[in-house]
């Protein structure tokens, strides 16, 4: 009678088991997918141009000579300058609405979960719209001209209020509110008695924030910042409108370039042969790219975890 | 109040005077016009049943409690004859002269070493060679430099507890503070880290002036000086660790140390 039972629960134990294994295995199943298609159909790409093409800043649809350099690297500048800003932006900005008193902490943080709620190509319309005149007018101006910024190299004197910096400052402002949200969160896991302690100990707020708090919380700050780094990676139609869309090089700040994501976006309507290979390959390109800041994610963190006798 | 405790010859310098000490969380007194003089280079037993206000007494001492934005207190608690509740002390030197250990060992989440180097570099300037001095000092101080000396490099979070509890401590005398606050500081240890800690609290006691809480009459007796017993967030009596232990004025006292409640 008793084994009966328990035999019958075994049994849907096992069949529960079989589900939830299915289910973790479908993401899996869904990337490998992904990488076969991207890696079937750029095949043709890699073929004709080797792996030249990733290095090569040709873009030349007349002659069918393409490289994947300008987009890679455009990419690779505005993700950066992203995070270069909403990070510090949204570590400070989470900070103080941890310590903020409720009344003015409450509607903040509403208004940071409604900013993560706007779809981007809201962020691409009012990037055109508002940010580009803005920064063709004041803040470009001022950086290179008031500044002098402009004689130093890689700020460049002339601009339209087009490129990177613009697209930049765009993605910052999508990937604030995920940044931001995750590292508020962080910061509310720190336990009560560590902070005391810390404070207990003669450290300013600052200090317990950037020594304590950031150190207990780095995980899930390095989480948050990585989350934004996937997203800014791989955003199209915030960028779209403001990269300038043009085939080269990052030569400066002001200068207008395209990311790998734009241009999918802007070929793919009337692409076909060696093209729509040539782009599937920056699609898979970017995809490796994305697994690949995932991985350096996860080895850094277990070295550090490591390092601090956690595991 | 104290000196009428002692004996002539024991002329002993106070070095906290809690004077009309309340306390409040939002709308709740917690600490009821308390009078507590805690003398210099004592250890004092902060005894009785479970809320009735030792650890808030306590955290009124380093200013803690100002982290939390609905608790206040009232009255004066005078160290060396200043009053810190004043709004013009500095507070980041008052917690520097006023170390605190918790119930829960805190390690902060760096290195050992850095973990006691944290506190000091916060307050002096030291050159490299004197930090290491100091560090191993500090450690030797709480008793820790024989287990840790071939891992201070390693994780603070790695320790057990005992030893964790311990590098507070050490954390918090390389600070080179006046007075330690314990909280039940072996209420999460076993018990020979426990003797441990309460052979340590004896040797630091030249040193410091300490306050420790604790739930453990034992404990009390055996390192104490002094013992102040609250109840319901009145102090109820406070004499020599002696004079509680065997012969105690307040009837509610002799029934709590004899184990008929709290
Ligand atoms: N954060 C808080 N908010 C509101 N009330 C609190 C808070 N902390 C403590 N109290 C109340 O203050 C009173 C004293 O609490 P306290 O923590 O000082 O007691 P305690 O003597 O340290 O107890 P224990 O021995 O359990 O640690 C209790 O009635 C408690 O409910
Ligand atoms: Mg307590």
């Amino acid at each position: 009678m008793f084994e009966l039972f328990r035999k019958k629960e075994n049994l849907r134990d096992r069949a529960f088991m079989i589900l939830t294994l299915l289910c973790a295995f479908l993401p899996l199943a869904a990337a490998i997918g992904f990488l076969i298609l991207l890696g079937g159909n750029s095949a043709e790409a890699f073929r004709t141009f080797g792996f030249g093409f990733l290095v090569s800043t040709q873009w030349d649809p007349v002659q069918e000579l393409y490289g994947a350099l300008p987009a890679i690297s455009g990419t690779l500048v505005t993700t950066l300058i992203a995070l270069g800003i909403a990070a510090p932006l949204g570590f400070i900005s989470a900070l103080f609405l941890v310590n903020a008193p409720e009344w003015l902490a409450y509607p903040l943080s509403q208004a940071l979960d409604l900013l993560a709620a706007i779809p981007s190509i809201i962020y691409g319309m009012w990037g055109l719209f508002v940010l580009a005149p803005v920064m063709q007018e004041c803040i470009q101006p001022f950086l290179a001209d008031t500044l002098g910024l402009g004689k130093v190299p890689f700020f460049g004197e002339d601009y339209n209020g087009f490129g990177f910096l613009t697209a930049g400052l765009i993605l910052a402002l999508m990937v604030l509110p995920y940044i931001c949200a995750v590292m508020r969160d962080v910061f509310r896991m720190t336990p009560g008695p560590l902070r005391e302690a810390a404070y207990g100990i003669g450290c300013t707020s600052w200090e317990v924030a950037s020594d304590i708090v950031l150190r207990h919380g780095l995980r899930g700050i390095l989480g948050a910042v990585f989350i934004g780094l996937g997203r800014a990676l791989g955003e199209t139609m915030a960028v779209l409108f403001v990269i300038g869309g043009i085939a080269e090089l990052p030569h400066s700040l002001f200068g207008s370039g395209t990311t790998i994501a734009a241009t999918l976006a802007n070929n793919f309507n009337e692409a076909d042969g060696l093209l729509r290979s040539v782009l599937f390959a920056l699609g898979l390109i970017l995809m490796l790219l994305s697994l690949s800041v995932q991985a350096v994610a996860q080895l850094y963190l277990r070295n550090m975890d490591r390092k601090r006798g956690e595991k | 109040m104290l000196d009428t405790l002692l004996s002539p010859k024991e002329k002993l310098k106070i070095k906290i005077a809690a004077r009309d000490l309340s306390f409040f969380y939002g709308d709740h007194q917690a600490l009821f016009a308390n009078n507590l003089e805690i003398p210099e280079n004592r250890i004092t037993a902060v005894i009785g049943p479970s809320g009735c206000g030792k650890s808030t007494h306590l955290r009124i001492y380093n200013r803690i409690f100002e982290l939390y934005r609905d608790q206040r207190a009232e009255g004066e608690v005078l160290i060396d004859g200043v009053n810190i509740l004043d709004r013009n002390v500095d507070v980041l030197e008052l917690r520097r002269k006023v170390g605190m250990i918790f119930q829960r060992p805190t390690p902060f989440p760096m290195s050992v070493f850095d973990n006691v180097a944290y506190g000091m570099r916060l307050h002096f300037k030291l050159r490299k060679s004197e930090i290491a001095e100091r560090v191993e000092g500090a450690l030797r101080g709480a008793s820790l430099w024989e287990e840790v000396k071939d891992k201070l490099n390693g994780s603070g979070i790695a320790l057990s507890g005992g030893q964790q509890q311990r590098l507070c401590i050490a954390r918090t005398i390389a600070a080179e503070p006046d007075i330690l606050l314990l909280d039940e500081p072996t209420s999460a240890i076993d018990p020979v880290a426990t003797l441990k800690i309460e052979e340590l609290l004896l040797s630091l006691r030249k040193r410091f002036t300490i306050v420790i809480v604790t739930h453990n009459m034992q404990q009390a007796s055996r390192i104490s000086d002094f013992t102040a017993f609250f109840y319901k967030g009145r102090i109820v009596e406070h004499d020599t660790t002696t004079r509680i232990f065997t012969n105690p004025s307040n009837k509610k006292t002799e029934e709590y140390i004899t184990g008929r409640f709290g």
